[in-house]
């Protein structure tokens, strides 16, 4: 029963200081705000971007292209080494002769009437590689260009290696933006309470000399701290839920292009919102702990 | 083992400053004794290390059977529990009410409202400011305001009260009003009361153990003793 007595005593407490000090809350709430926001940007992009390399990396292959003159035995060869290559995925990898790409292209009429004008199948027997591993994607096709009766390899490294790199950027310059602003959230919520200690020195003063114990006065700043912390993750955690919601829907699901998927709302935006509550309200308490650290001799 | 044993104790401030060199004293548990000594006599330091707001720098200070000199930071609150603080300047919350004043401690202890009730009652009955109960401090004299201070010292029934020149801003009449305040309090509760004072009409009329402090050394220690003109205080 004491514990709740003092608990509920110390949330009292929080709130009437919050409300005393009333510029300097809505100033430390607002920096929380705008943190919150921008790490809510990074999250949902971070989530969406994870969620398009891997789908990049799930249709990425290796496209081995067999001689021509290549004889039946020479293709066994060279699928038996394909085969046993590292980071060759085994059960996605298929073999296409001749014969049966022609197949595949002549169900297009237009494709049927234009291969019926050659005597002799033009095409290429293919092996269409896919990897276990898409960061050696570029090893693995190299690799195959050593083997015999290789006439060529395909793999669109350029642009897959451009798009994973502007992706990193993307997330590092979101994670220093957020670490950064982050501090500067925790430094204000510290000024907040300082000045909330300071408002108090005398009142404190008389706690420590009739026995209070330093745990009792230290809540009621901590509850403070974190209290503002939450409070300034309500309108981040709102534009996540319906921001996100009405962007997804805005786009039919796709950014700027249709390749692009973003990943379903309901998917996403509650655990973003609980990551936002939980970095508002530790965010909110280290702020606090460091002033009570600094300014309140207990 | 007495109730209060202070031995060998020396307490030197930062600035250099020696506030008490080999103090040696004794307190029986229901004694009522006074420091006297001249401003900047160590009195006040004395007082402040029985309930640990400083620290000696060598000796030990026993209150209670604790040696308060080895106490963690952490566990103070523990000992300022069973200690009563009467202030020169009352230290009441200008913004609560006598009744709130005196609640407060008991409130942050965690008590329930009805235990903190009878104790808040009882206290302000003992220092006879029951039709005062909503006033706030201001709207109270001088005499008033450290009545209050008492029975916020006294609502948790400590052992020990420690004034620390509690008449200082006082004049005679209410000085004496609240020395008979602490006085019933000694007597009806049995605390042990120490007070600092250089009030030499109080210390006279009382007729109780004086311990002079001069340049932070115990110069002289008597029992139903007077403030004694010719010892340089």
């Amino acid at each position: 029963m004491k514990v709740f007595r003092i608990l509920g005593k110390s949330i009292r407490e929080a709130f009437k200081s919050i409300f005393r000090n009333f510029s300097l809350s809505v100033a430390s709430i607002s920096c929380t705000t705008i943190t919150l926001i921008i790490v809510a940007i990074a999250l949902l992009a971070t989530y969406n971007v994870n969620s398009i390399t891997k789908e990049i990396e799930d249709v990425l292959t290796i496209v081995v292209f067999v001689d021509k003159k290549a004889t039946e035995d020479e293709i066994k060869e060279l699928s038996n080494k394909i085969y046993a290559t590292d980071n060759v995925d085994k059960d996605n990898t298929v073999y296409n002769s001749k014969e049966k790409l022609k197949e595949d292209l002549s169900q297009d009429e237009k494709m049927k009437v234009l291969l019926d004008t050659v005597d002799e199948n033009p095409l290429q027997a293919t092996f269409v590689v896919k990897v276990t591993d898409v960061k050696h994607l570029t090893e693995t096709a190299e690799k195959f260009k050593t083997y015999d009766k290789v006439a060529n390899v395909k793999y669109g490294e350029s642009l897959v290696n451009k798009l994973l790199r502007v992706f990193s950027i993307i997330r590092n310059g979101c994670v220093v933006a957020v670490v950064a602003l982050i501090l500067v959230t925790a430094f204000l919520i510290a000024n907040t309470i300082k000045i909330t200690i300071f408002s108090r020195r005398t009142e404190i003063g008389i706690m420590r000399l009739v026995g209070t114990s330093n745990t009792v006065i230290k809540l009621p700043f901590l509850i403070e701290g974190f209290v503002l912390g939450v409070i300034g993750s309500i309108i981040p955690i709102l534009l996540t839920i319906y921001g996100y919601t009405f962007l997804y829907d805005y786009s039919g699901g796709n950014l700027f292009t249709e390749l692009v998927v973003l990943v379903k709302p309901a998917e996403i935006v509650y655990s973003s919102s609980l990551v936002l509550l939980i970095v508002g309200g530790v965010v909110g308490m280290f702020g606090s702990v460091r002033a009570v650290r600094k300014f309140l001799k207990v | 083992m007495a109730f209060i044993e202070l031995n060998n104790v020396y307490k030197v401030y930062n600035n250099g400053v020696s506030a008490l060199a080999d103090v040696n004293l004794s307190i029986e548990k229901g004694e009522f004794v006074f420091f006297i000594g001249e401003s900047g006599s160590g009195k006040s330091t004395l007082t402040k290390l029985l309930y640990r707001e400083e620290k000696p720098n060598r000796g030990s200070v026993i209150v209670g059977g604790i040696n308060v000199a080895r106490l963690r930071n952490g566990n103070v609150y523990k000992l300022r529990r069973k200690i009563g603080v009467v202030f020169q300047d009352f230290k009441l919350l200008p913004k609560l009410t006598v009744y709130e004043n005196v609640a407060y401690p008991l409130e942050s202890f965690g008590l329930s409202k009805a235990e903190i009730h009878d104790k808040v009652i009882n206290a302000i009955e003992r220092v006879g400011l029951k039709d005062k109960l909503r006033s706030f401090p201001n709207q109270l004299s001088g005499g008033e305001q450290q009545r209050v201070c008492i029975a916020r010292a006294i609502v948790n029934d400590p052992k020990l009260i420690i004034c620390d020149e509690p008449t200082g801003d006082l004049d005679p009449k209410l000085s004496r009003e609240v020395m008979d305040v602490i006085e019933k309090i000694n007597k009806e509760l049995g605390s042990t009361i120490i007070m600092a004072t250089h009030d030499k009409e109080i210390v006279n009329r009382m007729k109780k153990r004086v311990i002079c402090i001069h340049q932070g050394v115990v110069v002289s220690d008597k029992e139903k003793g007077g403030y004694v003109e010719n010892e340089s205080i």
